[in-house]
């Protein structure tokens, strides 16, 4: 009988000190945190994807009440996101311009010339390293799907060989851009419908070779839009995202290599 | 000369986690990626060091002086996760960026069955001080190492493209296997 007593007074008193000393200590040597700051990152959607150049939404959070930084570099969040924050922080800023990511290349396996077999690593960086990667294009899509991997909402899939991303699903945090070796990725406003599927400046002669749904550099879509937003780089043609969405849906019909393509 | 066996046993010969599979679950859990993999080391080297000298204390100030050394595993969990808690705050006051770094991994060992293995050990071998506190500081070393090794393999591993059945979990499990099959080779190498 005295042994469970012991034992369970002392266990007991054991608990109580630890107790009693954490709860003092706790409220002694609390950190006090700005309310705001939790108030805003509650406000941010919470994906953490570093789309606003920030380590995260509370380091955002952080930035914004402590360091003034601007309250509209949420992507994901849109409108909604800089409407509440504004709310918080008695400001107001216009929402960015929404955008979704583009991979400029359509050459799938059945498209583009295969030039080698690659039994490598399965990242698309160490294949652009070896020798260039497997397709005779320069200027396309690997498919070992490292923009993918980066994508933390599943909008990027692999299809036949080629990065296709899903608009419904993209967010445009920009993550995915910087893991293309070949700098295929970039960031459209949603606005643009029109989009060029093709990086290659090469010569027509060359590119019709190595791909069959490269941009030949024929120059008809850009004649018939009449230059507006549309413009050749060498043999590319290439849509000028910082003028109006391209207003002539029939480039697409009319270029003969089908490289322009209409999203809904 | 003794601290130093006493440390190479710790990390090499009777490794926690390669040789005696103590805090298999953070060497699973937290070897993704070897950033996080430092974290967690630092956190682990830390909260042993700490725990053996608070629960070497208790031991031989409470709990042998009134003959319950039974209830050590209680009270060992007990104490080392108060004491880790008050850390934490203490941290969160004063070295923000220390915390900052480790307090994530903080609360994920306060009770980890390698902190108290090492608490235990220390008890049952009757070590002093000193050597409760080195052995545990050694203890926390051989971890690091191996989370560390681990992660290092297991980041090298997400680019091969291993057979269907292997990927995953089951893949690393193999590895672990490997690894400790590796350290074995410590065995007998210091006897303490």
């Amino acid at each position: 009988m005295y042994e469970i007593l012991v034992t369970t007074l002392a266990i007991a008193a054991i608990g109580l000190v630890c107790g009693i000393a954490l709860a003092i200590i706790a409220k002694k040597f609390a950190v006090k945190e700005n309310p705001t700051v939790s108030a805003v990152e509650q406000a941010l959607p919470g994906a953490n994807c570093g789309g606003c150049g920030f380590a995260g939404c509370a380091a955002y959070a952080k930035a914004i009440v402590e360091d003034g930084s601007p309250i509209n570099l949420c992507g994901p969040g849109g409108a909604q996101t800089v409407e509440a924050v504004g709310q918080i922080m008695g400001q107001e800023a216009e929402a960015p311009e929404p955008v979704m990511a583009f991979i400029k290349c359509g050459g799938d396996r059945g498209a583009a010339k295969r030039r080698s077999q690659y039994n490598g690593v399965t990242d698309c960086g160490a294949a652009h390293v070896v020798a260039g990667g497997w397709k005779e294009c320069q200027y396309g899509c690997l498919g070992f799907g490292s923009c993918a991997r980066a994508c933390e909402y599943g909008a990027i899939a692999i299809h036949n060989g080629l990065a296709i991303v899903d608009p419904a699903l993209c967010v445009g945090c920009g993550m995915c851009v910087t893991r293309c070796p070949r700098n295929l990725i970039e960031m459209v406003p949603v606005s643009h419908k029109i989009h060029v599927r093709c990086s290659s400046p090469e010569k027509g002669a060359i590119v019709r070779k190595l791909c069959s749904k490269g941009c030949i550099g024929c120059s008809m879509c850009v004649k018939m839009e009449g230059g507006v937003s549309m413009f050749m780089d060498r043999s590319l043609a290439r849509v000028d995202y910082s003028k109006l969405p391209v207003a002539e849906p029939g480039v697409v019909a009319k270029c003969p290599v089908k490289c322009i393509i209409e999203h809904d | 000369m003794h601290y130093i066996l006493l440390v190479v046993a710790a990390v090499f010969v009777n490794n926690f986690v390669l040789s005696q599979f103590l805090g298999i679950c953070p060497f699973l859990g937290v070897s993704r990626k070897i950033k996080t993999a430092m974290g967690m080391s630092g956190a682990v080297i830390f909260v042993m060091t700490a725990a053996s000298a608070v629960t070497w204390v208790l031991q031989h100030l409470v709990l042998i002086p009134l003959g319950i050394g039974y209830m050590q595993t209680i009270a060992f969990i007990l104490v080392i996760a108060a004491f880790v808690q008050l850390l934490d705050i203490l941290m969160k006051r004063f070295v923000p960026p220390l915390h900052a770094a480790l307090g994530i991994f903080l609360p994920l060992i306060t009770t980890n069955c390698a902190v108290l293995g090492v608490a235990v050990l220390n008890a049952r071998k009757d070590s002093n001080f000193l050597e409760s506190v080195v052995y545990g500081f050694a203890a926390g070393l051989g971890f690091a190492l191996a989370l560390l090794i681990f992660a290092g393999l297991r980041e090298r591993l997400d680019h091969a493209y291993p057979p269907k059945a292997f990927r995953g979990i089951a893949l690393a499990l193999v590895t672990a296997g490997l690894l400790s099959l590796a350290f074995m080779g410590f065995s007998g190498l210091v006897k303490i």
